[in-house]
């Protein structure tokens, strides 16, 4: 595994007297598929939301390729090489392919004409046409509206997006939360060739499965604190599973502190 | 219609085929529409197929199609524009005033005047309608469809103001070789409009604000200014509607395009526009504002009642929002079907 392009440092963020994210540090090395765990409000959502750009962090570091930086807005998360997919996917349904993955940087001349200079379709097209092959998307006909798509392309249509715009980190939210066995497949694989592609990914899911198919690495996030990270091989499930829930801390506490998840999940 | 896709539905493949066939036929409904009008016209009437009278429709239409294709523009943000009658009055007014001001430039400044009433007019309505954080377009042009009709009455003191300089008498009722310049400047406009949305990067956003605002918003567009830029549009659209109504009348005239707005609007949504925004074309509301033209022409010249006449507009308005509600529920189906077939 490579250099590491981003590191985060004693990240927190608070809500009023809530803290959504607590001293979080985490890194993520190039070429890396790293999953993020946790439950319903451990916090994963609010720092991914952070590394996007929509909001704003309260106490701590972001590094990119070493280079302390602070996101201000999703513009700037992609002027970055962060490209973000949530859940909602942010696609347009009365577009096709070409107009969805070109949407907002539309390929237009002369330059100095701004965003009153001429659309190039041919080119868009072109090297739309190019990405989908080298990415294996396959999705109807060229010219369908995504809003004629199933959820599986439709997800397979923003991955293949971000992966194609990010130059260094693609973060996604839920990838196959949606999707049918199949369609999840697709998207999975999709996934685990990002990194051919010259990008580290973050993955948040639910599905122990697919992280343990596709991810290198998985960090456990709970309560908006940092739990601990392992390989998420079928080995480490049942401690990753401990870690996420929580009952490695748990039963410490009624063995009177000690030992920690490590032991935690070794004992389980 | 429905009984088709509902057998079709048992088989995989045709079904995706049906479905794709009855989306097809549903967005070429609006030319069916007009052809099919057409035909029934000119076998009715020996009349209504002559070049005089075809000429005589597009003339009559030529500010309607003005404020239609201004419309458009609102409409594929999920906005509307009810202010476009009242502002095409006021631009009137203004351009009498202008005029009686003295004749500068050979009428250029009237016709600046006219334009720019408009375009301010419009402006001020997308302001008021992002800036003023307004619910929805509809109350901001609510708003200026009072107040632009009271300023037209007021400036006017009530009654026409007549008096136009040649140019804008020209714009309104001249002819160029056997083409009329109305009909001129609506085409002018039109394929300047056709060019905007359909080459043009701004055009592509504006689809792609009525599209999924929030996503545009996130993706970096500029979703408050693409807004804007359009009721400036739509305020541009009622100048030139005032512009051709000014010189046909040749007089300002503040109750001019009373009820207008409602007609641009049905013209826009009977020539496929979803009024859900992100979709409609330039040449569906062409041909939504003939429907309009053939529909109120043919029946005058077979003598049917005006009242009548204003009953049909309404089935044809209900039936084009029918038809793209329908769209919308052949595409989810077809939706499902990909899912499944996928």
């Amino acid at each position: 595994m490579g250099e590491t392009v981003l590191e985060v440092a004693g990240l927190s963020k608070q809500y009023g007297a809530t803290f959504a994210l607590r001293d979080v540090s985490l890194e993520l090395r190039e070429g890396e598929i790293l999953a993020l765990l946790g439950d319903n409000g451990a916090g994963k959502s609010t720092l991914i939301k952070i590394l996007s750009g929509v909001v704003a962090h309260d106490d701590g570091e972001i590094r990119l390729a070493g280079e302390a930086v602070r996101i201000e807005s999703p513009k700037h998360a992609h002027a970055l090489g962060i490209e973000t997919v949530f859940q909602d996917l942010a696609l347009f349904d009365n577009t096709n392919a070409v107009g969805n993955f070109y949407a907002g940087r539309e390929r237009t001349s002369p330059s100095w004409l701004g965003a009153l200079g001429w659309v190039d379709d041919r080119a868009m097209r072109r090297q739309t046409d190019e990405l989908l092959e080298r990415l294996q998307v396959n999705i109807p006909g060229k010219d369908t509206e995504i809003g004629l798509m199933s959820g599986g392309q439709r997800q397979a249509v923003a991955c293949a997006r971000a992966i194609a715009f990010g130059r260094r980190i693609v973060i996604l939210d839920e990838p196959t939360s949606a999707l049918g066995a199949r369609e999840a497949g697709n998207v999975l694989r999709l996934i685990r060739e990002a990194p051919e592609h010259g990008v580290s990914v973050i993955v948040v899911s639910h599905n122990m499965e697919h992280v343990m198919e596709v991810a290198d690495r998985a960090v456990v996030l709970r309560q908006g604190r940092y739990v601990g990270e392992t390989e998420p091989t079928q080995e480490n499930h049942e401690r990753l599973v401990a870690m996420i829930v929580g009952s490695g801390e748990d039963r410490r506490a009624e063995n009177g502190g000690g030992p920690g998840d490590e032991q935690a999940a070794a004992r389980s | 219609m429905a009984t088709a896709t509902r057998t079709l539905d048992r088989t995989g493949g045709t079904s995706a085929q049906g479905l794709s066939l009855a989306l097809r036929v549903i967005r070429a409904g609006p030319v069916l529409i007009l052809a099919l009008l057409v035909v029934i016209l000119t076998l009715a009437s020996p009349y209504f197929f002559t070049g005089d009278n075809l000429s005589n429709v597009l003339v009559q239409v030529a500010p309607l199609a003005c404020l239609a294709i201004g419309q458009l523009f609102v409409i594929l943000v999920g906005g509307i524009d009810l202010s476009v009658g009242s502002v095409l009055a006021l631009c009137t007014v203004t351009g009498a005033l202008a005029y009686g001001w003295g004749d500068f430039g050979g009428g250029i400044l009237t016709v600046a005047v006219i334009l720019l009433t408009g375009v301010a007019v419009g402006a001020l309505n997308g302001i008021m309608l992002v800036k003023g954080r307004m619910p929805h377009a509809f109350i901001p042009t609510l708003a200026t469809l009072n107040a632009a009709r009271g300023l037209a009455l007021l400036l006017a003191d009530g009654a026409p103001m007549p008096g136009m300089p040649p140019i804008v008498q020209t714009a309104g009722a001249g002819e160029l070789g056997p083409i009329p310049v109305p009909v001129l400047i609506v085409a002018g406009f039109g394929a300047a409009a056709w060019i905007f949305t359909t080459r043009i990067q701004w055009g592509r956003w504006v689809y792609l604000v009525g599209g999924d605002k929030e996503a545009a918003r996130r993706i970096g567009i500029p979703v408050d200014k693409v807004i804007i830029s359009v009721f400036v549009i739509s305020g541009l659209s009622a100048g030139l509607a005032g512009l051709i109504t000014a010189g046909r009348t040749d007089a300002g005239y503040p109750s001019a395009g009373q009820l207008d707005e409602l007609a641009a609007i049905s013209a826009v949504i009977i020539g496929g526009a979803s009024f859900w925004g992100g979709r409609g074309t330039i040449g569906g509301a062409i041909v939504g504002v003939l429907i309009f033209g053939v529909i109120s022409n043919g029946l005058n010249l077979l003598n049917v009642s005006v009242y009548l006449q204003l009953i049909v507009i309404g089935v044809v308005v209900a039936v084009a929002v029918e038809l793209d509600v329908l769209r919308r529920r052949l595409e989810e189906r077809f939706r499902t079907i990909q899912a499944r077939d996928s």
